[in-house]
């Protein structure tokens, strides 16, 4: 019961913000409110047992990404969104297929599928294991990774720093 | 007491599904972007109420790989969007419509 209510509650928190993700027109009202999102996600993967996820997750996405996010809005300071013309075609025919879609899809789940019920804490995702399962099978994935990270780094530094810098190139101090 | 599995998928769809209507209906950049991750969030609950299902830590670890390409994606997207905004001086998409400068 406990289990249901925390679930409720997170999950309550999770559609609130994703909604005012949507309605809000500032930018960062936005991010605040996927903050929200992504935090009580966290929690949802903490009553699924999967504590290295849920730190993970707070960590990576709510911490250092997020930042990353306002940061970039601070300094285009980006203000209100303007409507434009345009976007009324997308919300004509969008919203209702996405809302008959998104029924169709929790009718399926709810009622023409034969999931289990997931008892609460049912697997251990301790950082031990996910390190064991990570260094070994998916130990080229995870180096590979590495070397994503590294080109995304770089190409992030040479699409935000100016053009006449780039093409300069190094300066040459005698 | 235990939560049926499909509870978890259907908050995982709606999350998906609110990713989507922000990507259509967004006209800021940066918003658009934010529903990106709001998407990837969502298919990333339904990983891991697969993997307490099926008692797979694989899932878990896929989570850990999703969140890493979501990281560095943000880091050149938003990179991205400095630069368009640069030669632009404009977030509003409706108004980058070209990709010449």
């Amino acid at each position: 019961m406990f289990h249901l209510i925390l679930f409720l509650f997170f999950g309550a928190i999770c559609v609130a913000g994703a909604v005012n993700l949507l309605v809000q027109s500032h930018p960062i009202n936005s991010a605040l409110s996927l903050i929200a999102v992504m935090a009580s996600l966290a929690a949802e993967y903490l009553l699924l047992g999967a504590e290295f996820v849920a730190a993970v997750q707070v960590i990576v996405y709510a911490g250092a990404v997020m930042v990353l996010f306002v940061i970039t809005i601070m300094l285009l300071n980006a203000g209100a969104e303007e409507r434009t013309k345009g976007s009324r075609v997308a919300i004509l025919i969008g919203v209702p297929g996405v809302t008959i879609g998104g029924v169709l899809v929790a009718w399926t789940l709810l009622y023409r599928s034969n999931t289990r019920a997931v008892p609460i804490g049912a697997l251990k995702g301790d950082p031990s294991d996910i390190a064991r399962l990570l260094f070994h099978q998916f130990l080229l994935p995870f180096e590979v990774t590495s070397v994503l990270i590294l080109i995304a780094i770089m190409g992030a530094v040479v699409l935000a720093s100016r053009p006449e810098a780039v093409a300069r190139g190094p300066r040459k101090d005698g | 007491m235990e939560i049926p599995l499909s509870c978890y998928l259907v908050l995982s769809g709606i999350l998906f599904v609110c990713g989507v209507l922000g990507f259509l209906i967004k006209r800021n950049i940066i918003t658009i972007f934010m529903s990106i991750e709001l998407m990837l969030n969502g298919v990333n609950l339904s990983f891991v109420a697969f993997a307490a299902q099926w008692h797979a830590l694989s899932g878990q670890v896929f989570v850990f790989f999703v969140m890493v390409v979501a990281a560095a994606e943000a880091a050149v997207g938003l990179a991205i969007i400095i630069a368009v905004y640069r030669t632009r001086e404009t977030l509003n998409v409706d108004r980058v419509n070209l990709l010449k400068l």
